[in-house]
């Protein structure tokens, strides 16, 4: 290794195995270029962040817990006079000598320093001397940014000669003085990787390359752009995101987790993104389909969308115990999906951080307590009710968009059907299912917005949600589509909103998409087009020690993220490059290839669950989407990759780097057989040269043409296994055996040997597996 | 922006003479010095999945098998729920041990029923807790609650949250290892679940490493036939050439992690076959262990995994025996259980004392609650079975910091209700990380605005056990 790369080793050991997760720092996010106090202190960046973090857990909105009698987290309850006599306050606006939260944050005396050192809590001398600063300049609050309805922020003029769309005029506003260049434009060909990873999972094909280099019209990019959003790979890489936001699984969870068959719900949502269903739609009819005035089986089938969670079929289980978990599950994928907030904190007491007390979160939880279900289900194969039965004759007439196969007569699918009379719902003391105290009714919290004379339903709750004057679900929404395009949110926790959630990096950048999300029709395809065509988007992902310095986690975006692919991604890609993939969709899921025994292992699965057996023929090479999911033994390949479990709604999946990935990539059969495909292409090719072979090989998994340089390390490569192999022929026929599909043998076993080698060098490439 | 890592991160210090970077044994974890001084390195968890009945193995009650048949009364039951499967039970007929009479062991005279004739003989050796107790009734909540200390999944494994904060001694295994068994008692057990051994919100990198006896000790580990480790070595030499040109073009961080990862995947598949092969154990050892013990993928081999891991400086170990849900024929198949489990255990511990490694390995042996003091189902002169109980069950602890030769808390003469030293399951996981240097109530991760710890809001140090 050369010397260089000792030292970036070592940086790379700083920032890779030393820097905390970004969620472990209260900081505004952005980088902080200097450390100084700000001019003028503001409440929602500078202050609450400390406040939240620091103090609200004894002082905060918890009711139940304010010790002292004091609050922060508002200004009339802050300011109040405490202790026996009344005369002493926390906070006495513009006076820090009277103010004893000044006085009790510098104190040195463990008696009475605050946050207490039992807490272990600290306050930086940066933030001591925020919140001093602050109640100097008269302890001014204002509301938490995410629960005012966003306001059409004006447009930045920066940008100007660079800007594709309003996009990069805020961007570039806040890279103005940042210290940070924008960067140029990345290589065509890289471009379109991206962007094809980014809409449709799967990366562009050498055609789609070619065709790209050879269009000199402006809006070349453009073209292909509306190529991938008018594809069906496009509904699937959405299907996909949606599943993990969706806990979709093919197996019910829990200990026995036997075989559950949501997968025409999953159809469904391909189709609406197929048809590109605006959001509103969208979500309304997962939510509330089946109570829609003219409800056709359509909406009923989306309505599937909230029996996704877990059901238990472990005998003995308590019905009542678990059928609450169940309402409480729907009720965290609202919260978490569309208001971007952690409601399910205030299931056993209000909320330590957010203005949601424990009646709200029962209120919300109402919604979805009517359904006439079971906690425990018995016995293993019957389907929970509700649910509707799917015949070939409905899909033909009725959902023509269910792919069911001859061989299976009908299909029952779970959905939502609200009892006659509403179950009573009640607040549960501590959350407990045996604990009900006062009744509660459908309802959401106030401070968010009332819910108004809604019916006090499903249908009402999603009318709720897209109120225009409804301040997060549209924030919440485009952010994530943010996220998808751009690795990582406005708001880097797309799952929180709230007072301990990120900040958003570019707040008026949020309030301009999710405006336009709202009033151009809740246009899903348009605003990822608009994302994608940004200059913003299509920098270059190169980084240097400037940027590394200063905004090492790029929230700036003065270059375009380097993301890793998904799990599913990477796989796709595999059996994209080698000609594998089929292209089918829908349909029930299906078994590729795993590790024996895995399942059995476990001895978990009723039913047909216990053992694996994987697929044969072409439903090895389904996009990863239509893989099995078992809950309780999930796919190991995926997980290795960062793949949700699906136990719960996962709005944001980790991106990690692992030496478990390294194994899977190079001994995986599936991407060994891959590799050897990809070999069997090129070698078909017999007008190619050996370089030419070996170019388009690493074209296919990098979308790039290989260097000279890069060359040169292939080619010795592929010699130096040409003679490795010849004087190991059964080495050679052993590793092209790998996989089902048939082997070609006309080409000489030894030769495609070495050409599988290095192709899988070339699937391994760190590049392979990013979106450059 | 993605972690690097901790496995498979080697650390490198500046050398303060030479200015030189080296590299240093081991992976560093996330703490960077403990809370107070450590007395166990590393846990060996033997996890008896479950529910072993504590009634045939450390809780002596006398009194049930003189009131044998007889209603447990309602002023002991006191409303307790139960499951699903005895709550509509007209008749609770109690029943004791008879059929595996208890004698007094050791210096302590811990009584232990004749089920465990080899931990009986290490009785000075550990510490029995009678009093253990959870909240969960059910297997997927109670085995999850013990495990992450929450009964609702997603949360990160004990031995996630001790890679996370500690890191281990050994770069070339994973700090989290996990091996499975099956139980002869009760072959058709009740299932496991990979997130048991997950990291939920930790990166994945603290997972837990399933050990398996199949071909691929761990998956993916064993090269496709026909590659060569010499293939494999240049093969990677090229990748990591071929990695380094893009990182001096792009700059990312992430790409000289991924050489590392690969080169630690690369040692893997080295270690873990080495470890993972016990051919080259002493005779004595295999008769120390029992006669299972030579047959791959048992208890009894585990056990002796275990003690390699131990030995390679993996920080937690993870063992989980199926078959502990003894609802009907109690008597037989909790006989297969004890015979699994009870020489592999002892044996264990002797070998760990042997080597000198019991000072600093911490072993628990237990699983996740308890069972009934009356029958499930019908009581005859020769069977019985019992339903979960979660009021109080016995697990027994040894090893590093762990007072020997103690019992620790009681139970009624029912075994029904805790009445001295009751121990909560957040207890319990204080306890555990208080031996490894570590303050449960400062070791949080903050996730989605929380600052998460492996005992939530709960759980005190069990003082009375520690040595």
């Amino acid at each position: 290794m050369k010397k260089s790369l000792i030292v970036a080793v070592v940086f790379g050991w700083v920032l890779g195995c030393n820097s905390p997760d970004a969620s472990q720092s209260a900081k505004p996010d952005g980088p902080e270029v200097v450390q100084a106090l700000p001019e003028q202190i503001d409440f929602n960046y500078h202050v609450k962040p400390i406040l939240s973090d620091k103090c609200f857990a004894c002082h905060g909105p918890d009711k139940g817990n304010q010790q002292a009698g004091l609050a922060l987290h508002e200004r009339e309850l802050a300011l109040a006079a405490l202790g026996e006599t009344h005369d002493r306050h926390a906070i006495v606006p513009g006076d820090t000598v009277k103010s004893l939260l000044v006085e009790r944050i510098r104190s040195t005396d463990a008696n009475t320093v605050m946050p207490p050192p039992e807490s272990n809590l600290v306050l930086t001398e940066y933030e001591k001397a925020v919140l001093t600063a602050w109640v100097a300049q008269g302890a001014v609050y204002k509301k938490h940014w995410a629960f005012l309805a966003p306001t059409q922020p004006d447009v930045p003029a920066a940008g100007e000669g660079w800007a594709n769309n309003e996009i990069d005029r805020f961007v570039a506003k806040r890279l103005d003085g940042s210290g940070l260049e924008r960067s140029p434009q990345a290589e065509k060909a890289k471009l379109l990787r991206r962007a094809s990873f980014v809409l449709t999972g799967l990366p562009p094909s050498l055609e789609a390359l070619d065709r790209l280099e050879a269009n000199t019209s402006p809006d070349a990019f453009e073209q292909e752009i509306d190529r991938l959003l008018a594809s069906t790979a496009y509904a699937e890489r959405m299907t996909q995101i949606w599943m993990d936001l969706s806990r979709y699984a093919d197996s019910h969870g829990y200990q026995d987790d036997p075989e559950r068959f949501m997968w025409p719900w999953r159809d469904w949502v391909i189709h609406a993104y197929e048809q590109n269903l605006p959001y509103d739609q969208f979500v309304t009819w997962q939510l509330a389909g089946d109570l829609l005035p003219d409800a056709g089986l359509e909406q009923v089938i989306a309505s599937g969308f909230n029996r996704n969670h877990k059901i238990t079929y472990e005998g003995g289980s308590l019905d009542e115990e678990f059928r609450t978990e169940y309402v409480a599950d729907r009720a965290q994928v609202a919260g978490t999906a569309f208001l971007g907030l952690t409601m399910e904190c205030a299931r056993c007491h209000d909320h330590k951080y957010d203005p949601v007390s424990q009646k709200n979160y029962f209120e919300l939880f109402a919604f979805f307590n009517n359904v006439d279900e079971e906690g425990f289900v018995e016995p293993v194969g019957r389907t929970p009710d509700p649910f509707v039965t799917l015949t070939h004759q409905e899909v033909e007439d009725l959902v023509a968009f269910i792919h069911l196969p001859d061989s299976i007569e009908k299909v029952e699918l779970m959905v939502m059907e609200e009892m006659p009379q509403p179950r009573q719902a009640f607040l549960l003391a501590r959350g407990q299912y045996d604990a009900p105290t006062e009744p509660v009714y459908p309802s959401t919290p106030e401070r968010i917005l009332a819910f108004g004379d809604r019916p006090p339903n499903r249908l009402g709750l999603a009318n709720w949600l897209f109120d225009a004057d409804n301040p997060l679900t549209a924030r919440v929404a485009v952010n994530r589509l943010w996220q998808q395009v751009f690795g990582t949110g406005i708001v880097a926790t797309s799952y929180d909103f709230g007072n301990q959630g990120a900040l958003p990096s570019h707040p008026d950048l949020l309030d301009h998409l999710a405006l336009k999300y709202q009033h151009e029709g809740w246009d899903t395809k348009a605003m990822l087009k608009y994302m994608v065509l940004s200059a913003t988007f299509q920098q270059s992902s190169k980084t240097n020690a400037v940027y590394e310095e200063i905004d090492p986690e790029n929230r700036l975006l003065a270059r375009s993220p380097r993301v890793r692919l998904d799990a599913e991604m990477i796989r796709d890609q595999a059996l994209l490059a080698s000609n594998l993939l089929n292209g089918a969709v829908g349909g029930p899921s299906v078994k590729p290839y795993q590790p024996e025994g895995l399942w059995a292992e476990t001895r978990g699965g009723g039913g047909n669950l216990k053992v694996y057996v994987p697929d044969t023929g072409n439903l090895l090479y389904r996009r990863s989407l239509y893989t099995f999911w078992k809950r309780t033994v999930p796919p190991p390949g995926m997980l290795t990759f960062d793949a949700a479990t699906k136990d719960l709604c996962s709005v944001k999946r980790q991106e990690t780097n692992t030496p478990l990935q390294a194994l899977v990539l190079l001994n995986d059969p599936q991407i060994m057989e891959a590799s050897r495909q990809i070999a069997v292409q090129v070698l078909a090719q017999q007008q190619l040269s050996e370089q030419e072979r070996l170019n388009q090989m690493f074209r296919m998994a990098t979308s790039r043409h290989a260097s000279a340089e890069e060359l040169q390390v292939l080619v010795a490569q592929l010699q130096a296994a040409m003679v490795d192999f010849e004087s190991d022929e059964a080495a050679a026929k052993a590793l092209i055996a790998v996989g089902e599909f048939p082997v070609d043998d006309s080409v000489a076993p030894t030769t495609l040997a070495a050409y599988t080698l290095v192709a899988n060098t070339i699937m391994n490439l760190d590049e392979s597996i990013s979106r450059g | 922006m993605a972690l690097g890592g901790i496995m498979g991160c080697r650390y490198f210090g500046k050398d303060a003479d030479t200015g030189l970077v080296t590299e240093q044994k081991g992976i560093k974890g996330v703490l960077d010095k403990l809370h107070h001084g450590n007395k166990a390195k590393r846990v060996i968890y033997l996890f008896q999945s479950g529910g072993p009945s504590q009634l045939e193995s450390f809780d002596y009650k006398p009194l049930l098998d003189k009131m044998r048949g007889q209603d447990l009364p309602e002023s002991i039951r006191k409303g307790q729920r139960l499951t699903g499967m005895t709550a509509d039970q007209t008749a609770f007929p109690l029943v004791g041990s008879s059929m595996f009479p208890f004698r007094q062991h050791g210096q302590s005279g811990a009584h232990i029923s004749s089920l465990f004739p080899h931990i009986s003989k290490i009785v000075d050796d550990i510490c029995i807790i009678r009093s253990m107790h959870t909240e969960a009734i059910n297997h997927d909540p109670a085995i999850t609650f013990f495990q992450t200390g929450s009964q609702q999944s997603g949360r990160p494994s004990i031995g996630s949250w001790m890679s996370y904060g500690l890191g281990s001694e050994n770069e070339n295994l994973p700090a989290f290892s996990v091996l499975l068994s099956s139980g002869t008692g009760r072959p058709d057990a009740q299932p496991l679940y990979s997130r048991l051994w997950g990291n939920g919100f930790l990166n994945s990198l603290h997972q837990g490493v399933q050990f398996r006896t199949a071909k691929d000790p761990v998956l993916y580990l064993k090269d496709a036939e026909g590659i060569s480790r010499n293939t494999r070595r240049e093969m990677l030499t090229r990748l990591a050439k071929l990695n380094d040109l893009h990182y001096q073009d792009f700059g990312d961080p992430e790409i000289v992690s991924r050489i590392a990862q690969y080169e630690m995947a690369y040692r893997m598949q080295t270690s873990v076959p080495e470890v993972m092969n016990i051919d080259d154990e002493p005779e004595y050892i295999f008769k120390m262990y029992g006669p299972d013990s030579t047959t791959p993928g048992t208890y009894a081999a585990n056990c002796i995994l275990a003690r390699r891991l131990a030995e390679k400086g993996v920080r937690f170990i993870q063992l989980y025996h199926m078959g502990w849900d003894q609802h009907f024929n109690l008597p037989l198949q909790m006989k297969g259980q004890a015979k699994d489990v009870d020489q592999p255990s002892a044996a264990l511990i002797m070998d760990l004392k042997q080597r000198g490694m019991l000072e600093d390995t911490l072993v628990v042996w237990g699983g996740e609650f308890g069972r009934t003091n009356y029958s499930q189902g019908k009581l005859t002169a020769v069977d019985y079975g019992r339903d979960h109980h979660p009021r109080c069950f016995s697990i027994w602890m040894a090893g590093a910091g762990i007072k020997p030769g103690v019992v620790w808390g009681e139970t009624d003469e029912f075994g029904y209700n805790i009445v001295k030293d009751p121990v909560h399951v957040h207890d319990f996981q204080a306890t555990l990380l208080h031996l490894m240097g570590i303050d449960h109530e400062a070791f949080t991760y903050k996730y989605q605005g929380r600052r998460f710890r492996l005992t939530d809001v709960h759980g005190e140090v069990v003082k009375g056990i520690l040595s």
